[in-house]
């Protein structure tokens, strides 16, 4: 597209009309968007085509448009994070990610859907309803931010911002058959992005291809003075990694915790094919052990809860949004009580409760303070296995898209998707998604993680290029071209 | 086996301001039993030895220069306000009557 628009074969005006047109078309069965601004869109969009025409040189990406996770703000425009107690709020500023995204000229499309401010796995628990993964319509796009990924598999976008907590861009990715980043901590500000586990979250790129995904990494990474865990650093070559994907010498390691028992066949399968295709490109595969990877679900569901209990207090009626029971001499306290009573979904409850109790007098070492010690533990696991290896590697989740509704009464079951995502937050390291095909038995969408170490992101772009490569050369055609058509109006 | 009764998640309830109806309370007491058996397996490894790790990056006394720069203006941060009054935030009572 980018080509396109350079070469004056199209405009962005054009593009972004296409995009919203197909957004017209099949967000009706989808529900990847909660807001559309087609207004605002367009008017960028004619911005940059008066600047190309004036001759001035512009990003790789300018005039692209693109997909923004409704959890991070923009301003004027409305954001929920997916939950109702922020509905109708404009917030008056934008986050870092946005300023760097007007700054790269890439078109702002709209906002996508996403659990209750990133709580969950399936994005079944946004207040707004769920998303509806394009590969069949019955089943979950993954959480999350299943809005951005199932945009970018409905063609809607092809370009989209996901934020990763403990899976939340590469789980999506993985079921929807598109590309997924989780940069290292602190390589993306976090300015403007709504908090939900402050020493977990982290914002990065959704894309269909790995190059694309590194263009829209680099214009969003950076050191910011405005978050004070951003990265003081040059950001990773992740570019010219993914033109070059040589992997000739480079050492794989594949988790031994993270395949076997528990792991669908189909994603065994497609695993196992794609550690094949490496070696061939020129890799070597080791085995690397990470016993302490199996506590890592339990701790993050203790350290997310904790942080997001007190990152979650600032929604208290007062300075803006919802506000419930402001009559006549009620207390400020029982408005509080009332709003977020109403405010809030049935999952957040769940996890600001379970966090005021692990952060509580008498339980705080039993739980928290356990829970610190493992993330040290699973850190200590990674810098070993990073000594006898480049990248890491593993299945992104266990199994391929389930059907909508068929765990969200089972809040553990629930969990478990995300077992092998988790260990890469806990210590704030790098981890992609890409696709590797499609399951034999149900013909759904299987994810390849690579993990690196921190500020070493290249690597996972080395990897994930050299994978798509031989993976194209393969099947003959991107994996998304075997995706149903979608009928809409 | 970790539990929590009822009367304990109405506490927590308390603590975190989230009125809830005895329904919401009665389910979430029997879910934490199920939930806190399953986190409650980092104590298997989290011995005296092991150190806390709060944050992944090691970073200690982040500064920046201390220079005046723009910031939203009262109109703007007041923009998404449940209610307001002379340009400033109105809130319910904080205090009681007699206060």
């Amino acid at each position: 597209m980018a080509a396109k628009l350079i070469s004056g074969e199209t405009t962005s005006v054009a593009l972004t009309q296409s995009h919203l047109d197909r957004i017209e078309a099949v967000d009706a069965d989808v529900h990847a968007f909660l807001f559309v601004d087609s207004q605002g869109a367009l008017a960028q969009a004619a911005a940059v085509d008066a600047k190309r025409a004036a001759g001035e040189k512009l990003s790789p990406l300018a005039g692209v448009p693109l997909a923004l996770k409704d959890v991070m703000v923009q301003k004027g425009v409305p954001t929920t994070a997916g939950s109702k107690i922020l509905e109708g709020w404009r917030p008056p500023y934008d986050s870092t990610v946005v300023v760097n995204l007007k700054k790269n000229d890439i078109i702002i499309l709209g906002k996508t859907n996403m659990d209750e401010f990133a709580m969950g796995s399936s994005t079944e628990n946004s207040a707004y309803g769920p998303t509806h993964n394009p590969w069949d319509l019955t089943r979950i796009p993954g959480g999350s931010g299943g809005g951005s990924s199932a945009a970018l598999a409905a063609f809607e976008a092809p370009l989209a911002i996901g934020t990763d907590t403990g899976g939340s861009i590469r789980q999506p990715a993985a079921v929807t058959g598109t590309v997924g980043v989780k940069p290292t901590y602190g390589g993306v500000s976090r300015f403007g992005l709504i908090a939900f586990s402050s020493s977990l979250d982290q914002a990065g790129p959704c894309a269909r291809t790995v190059l694309d995904a590194a263009l829209l990494h680099e214009a969003i990474a950076g050191h910011d003075p405005k978050d004070s865990t951003s990265i003081n650093a040059p950001v990773p070559q992740v570019v010219a990694a993914a033109k070059s994907g040589d992997v000739k010498g480079m050492k794989i390691g594949v988790v031994k915790e993270l395949n076997g028992e528990g792991y669908q066949s189909g994603v065994r399968t497609r695993f196992d094919e794609s550690l094949e295709l490496l070696a061939g490109a020129g890799a070597e595969i080791i085995e690397v052990s990470a016993p302490n990877f199996e506590y890592a679900l339990a701790a993050y569901y203790l350290i997310a809860p904790s942080e997001c209990s007190s990152n979650l207090a600032r929604f208290d009626a007062m300075r803006y949004g919802l506000r419930i029971g402001d009559v006549d001499g009620a207390s400020a306290e029982s408005v509080m009580n009332l709003t977020r009573e109403v405010g809030f979904g049935r999952e957040v409850k769940r996890r600001i409760i379970l966090g005021t109790y692990a952060l509580s007098s008498g339980y705080y070492d039993a739980y928290y303070g356990s829970a610190q010690k493992v993330r040290t533990l699973i850190t200590q696991d990674f810098n070993k296995a990073f000594e006898k290896c480049d990248v890491m590697v593993s299945p992104t989740c266990p199994t391929t898209a389930f059907k909508i509704g068929e765990k969200s009464n089972d809040p553990i079951a629930m969990y478990l998707n995300d077992i092998a995502t988790i260990p890469v937050n806990m210590a704030g390291i790098g981890g992609m998604s890409v696709p590797s095909g499609l399951a034999p038995e149900d013909g759904l969408p299987v994810g390849f993680q690579i993990m690196a170490p921190a500020m070493q992101d290249q690597r996972m772009y080395l990897v994930g290029a050299a994978l798509e490569a031989a993976l194209l050369t393969k099947w003959g055609a991107p994996l998304l071209s075997q995706a149903p058509a979608l009928v809409g109006k | 086996m970790s539990s929590l009764s009822r009367d304990d998640v109405a506490n927590l309830a308390r603590l975190a301001r989230i009125e809830m109806s005895e329904a919401e309370l009665v389910s979430l007491s029997s879910e934490f039993t199920v939930i806190l058996d399953a986190v409650a397996r980092v104590q298997e490894v989290a011995g005296a030895d092991v150190e806390p790790t709060s944050h992944p990056l090691p970073l200690r006394n982040v500064f920046r220069p201390d220079v005046v720069v723009a910031s939203l203006t009262s109109g703007e941060a007041l923009s998404g306000a449940p209610a307001q009054e002379d340009s400033r935030f109105r809130v319910p009572q904080i205090l009681g009557e007699e206060a």
